[in-house]
């Protein structure tokens, strides 16, 4: 399901391999030769396999549909991607803009305020004592386990009930719970937001809110990002829900738009191309997004491993 | 890359779809009588929700809505049927917010009938004498051969002829096959010449079934009460072993349909035909576009000489949902969709749908030439198809399970694992088994 995203990671871990040798301490362990290359044609391998569709993906994406089938899939044919971009921004009214703004509306929206309350509530289960807190904790830790895929059917059978159903709510609503951003927020709160500074920020008159606000989500901030990117991703790439909430073409996702046409591909065979270019487009916000924060995330997701 | 969000979508749509239908085939199925249900004309202005993924059929309803003002259709869109809308429609009836209107192709209508999900509409103003607007077979796919029942209207067909490289066979002095055992001697001298005669797709079970409903047989049958499979019957039987042969003997290539090594196939010359469906037409033109001017098309080959029989793939129709608050105005609007020449010209150009009303076979856009194709009429000769296509043929209510466990058959078969017939017989035990797990009747 999260075709797009294995990109980054590869990079990522490169990155910080390359980083994590670059300092010659006296006491970094002396690595053989031999086990560094290895490593590195390891590396190597599973960079080339997270790239290789990408890349056949962007050659894909220049060809024109005739030579599409044609013409050597990993290498380049006559450059057609800019008019192959304007084909699929003008078929239908520009339908496949609509999606990708659907898409980040969902995903962006939706990321940025599960976030906010993953951050809240992490926090409070970090920082309060109160009776049932482990109780609470526990069963948001059951929530990660449950996928969203099986909650699908039954939140739909919900949201006929209350007419919600095939609205921009019934996408949103449940992008906007996130327990492993709970789980994860509460480790980091524990970890990095010491007692004392709320404890200090109190003594000066400041309310819970914003001794929240002002001083823990300051602190908290690599796992907030870690959090968001993660909530991006997995309402970015999640396609069952939109699949089943959603029957007006206005509302979907650029997944569930793309799928569609690909599953006409049979019967309309010049989608294919509106298909591979589209699917092309569609991880480009992706990409940024993670280049943009990768530095954030991987210090979050290592301060809460350790703890 | 879509291949795995695909089947990760369908394993789930099938879990669902075993969980929802178990429940309501339990209660319903005993209710699911023929009597047509009262139609009345609404007394106000109705708004209807119409389900569709024809691209396009929006500019199509807004003709529509802009000359029946009290009946205003809003058009609502989802992947191809069996990619995840079916499994929609089910949910919705479930949860009893269905649309009014759906496309539903032929090969699902069964299922959606013995899940208690289409109204009839026979007692509708105009549907029961529409009957003879359509072609013949089409009428016996939405009404399943009850009388006084009309499930659905018929929207598209998709008859099966013979598309073929005429500059190839002529080049190399071989004689287009008019029958089958023709067609296996070309293969021969098409083989020998270097190329395929054709691809037999082992994905591509609708298509397996439309050369068996052209050799007159039936895959399904249903007395009212009980249903009966029979996909090892004689005639699918020939049509299995015919084909065994072809691949055994390497006649045939084996790609799995709608790849693109199968479009490199065609367009390379390396296969040199394709008895398929009136819709074909256009994926030849978009897979194998630097074949252009090359093609032309000839009556699928017969099991007798001189035989007129034709094998369908495909089709769909629009039904009207249980649940429908307005089954007049709904009916009203499915056969204006498919049976107004405006309508349907318009489903034609934007969408290449092959009418299956018969005034919708002569329309102007069908009796054009193609150059992809010559310069040929082609649609005469699917127009002929069209009328030859026997009525007998019925689908199963499960046939999403059924194809792929064909299909699974069929996969092992072409690589040398058993046959096409075991295939069959394979999937006629599961087909069975599938249905009684659903609690549907069937005789055995």
């Amino acid at each position: 399901m999260s075709a797009p995203t294995p990109a980054p990671t590869p990079v990522a871990t490169r990155r910080s391999a390359l980083r994590s040798s670059a300092p010659k301490g006296d006491f970094a362990p002396k690595e053989s030769p031999l086990s560094k290359a290895g490593a590195m044609i390891v590396m190597l391998i599973f960079t080339l396999y997270f790239l290789i569709p990408i890349w056949w993906l962007f050659i894909a994406g220049t060809k024109s549909s005739d030579q599409f089938t044609s013409t050597n899939p990993l290498w380049f044919a006559d450059f057609n991607l800019f008019e192959n971009i304007g084909a699929l921004v003008a078929y239908r009214d520009g339908v496949f803009l609509r999606w990708m703004l659907n898409s980040l509306a969902y995903a962006g929206g939706g990321a940025l305020l599960a976030t906010l309350i993953a951050a809240m509530c992490g926090y409070a289960l970090a920082k309060y004592r109160f009776p049932g807190r482990e109780v609470i904790f526990n069963v948001v830790l059951g929530g990660v386990l449950v996928p969203a895929t099986a909650l699908a059917l039954p939140l739909f059978l919900i949201f006929s009930q209350v007419s919600l159903t095939n609205t921009f709510w019934a996408v949103f609503l449940p992008s906007l719970v996130s327990p492993f951003g709970v789980y994860l927020t509460r480790i980091f709160a524990a970890a990095s937001v010491p007692d004392e500074l709320i404890e200090a920020a109190r003594l000066d008159g400041a309310g819970e809110i914003r001794s929240f606000f002002t001083v823990a989500v300051k602190l908290m901030f690599p796992s907030l990002v870690t959090v968001f990117l993660f909530q991006f991703v997995a309402i970015w790439n999640n396609f069952f829900l939109p699949l089943v909430m959603l029957r007006d073409e206005v509302l979907f996702p650029v997944t569930l738009g793309l799928y569609g046409w690909n599953s006409q591909v049979n019967q309309i065979p010049e989608l294919r191309g509106y298909v591979l270019i589209g699917a092309l487009l569609s991880i480009i916000p992706l990409i940024i997004i993670f280049l943009l924060l990768q530095r954030f995330w991987r210090n979050g997701l290592g301060a809460g491993s350790v703890k | 890359m879509h291949t795995p969000k695909r089947l990760g979508a369908i394993a789930l749509l099938a879990t669902t779809a075993i969980v929802l239908s178990g429940c309501s085939s339990a209660g319903d199925s005993e209710d699911s009588g023929s009597a047509a249900a009262s139609c009345e004309p609404a007394t106000e202005a109705v708004e209807l929700t119409f389900t569709s993924w024809i691209p396009g059929i929006e500019e199509v309803v807004d003709v529509w809505n802009a000359e029946n003002p009290d009946i205003q259709v809003t058009v609502q869109t989802g992947p191809n049927g069996n990619s995840g809308t079916y499994q929609n429609f089910f949910t919705q009836l479930e949860a009893g917010n269905a649309p009014d209107l759906g496309q539903i192709e032929y090969d699902a209508l069964p299922n959606f009938r013995v899940q208690d999900g289409l109204v009839n509409i026979a007692d509708c103003a105009g549907v029961a004498d529409a009957q003879e607007d359509f072609v013949d077979w089409t009428w016996s796919q939405v009404s399943f051969g009850e009388e006084d029942s009309v499930y659905a209207i018929p929207q598209d067909s998709g008859p099966m002829a013979l598309f073929y490289r005429s500059d190839l066979f002529e080049a190399n002095n071989i004689a287009v096959p008019t029958t089958w055992e023709e067609f296996a001697t070309a293969a021969e001298q098409v083989r020998a010449a270097g190329g395929y005669i054709t691809n037999f797709s082992q994905n591509d079970v609708n298509q397996f079934a439309g050369l068996v409903w052209q050799a007159e047989g039936s895959w399904f049958e249903n007395d009212g009460t009980n249903w009966t499979v029979d996909l090892t019957g004689d005639e699918s039987t020939t049509v299995a072993d015919y084909w065994q042969d072809l691949i055994d003997r390497d006649l045939v290539s084996t790609y799995p349909g709608w790849t693109t090594e199968w479009d490199n196939a065609y367009n390379t010359g390396e296969v040199w035909s394709w008895n398929s469906a009136a819709w074909g037409a256009n994926s030849i033109i978009s897979g194998a576009p630097s074949t252009a001017g090359n093609w032309s098309v000839a009556a699928s080959p017969q099991w007798e000489a001189g035989g007129e029989s034709s094998g369908n793939w495909g089709g769909s129709s629009t039904a009207v949902f249980t649940g429908s608050e307005h089954p007049y105005e709904a009916a009203q609007f499915a056969m204006w969709l498919n049976t107004s020449d405006e309508s349907l010209t318009m489903l034609n150009e934007s969408a290449q749908i092959y009418p299956a009303a018969v005034a919708g076979l002569e329309l102007p856009s069908l009796a054009a030439g193609v150059d992809f194709y010559g310069g040929q009429a082609i649609y005469d000769v699917f127009s002929e198809a069209s009328g030859q296509v026997s009525s007998d043929f019925v689908w199963g209510p499960t046939m999403t399970q059924t194809y792929n466990d064909v299909s699974d058959g069929f996969k092992a078969a072409v690589s040398g694992t058993g046959t096409l017939s075991e295939a069959l017989e394979s999937a006629q035990t599961s087909t069975i088994d599938a249905l009684k797990a659903q609690s549907i009747p069937v005789a055995e």
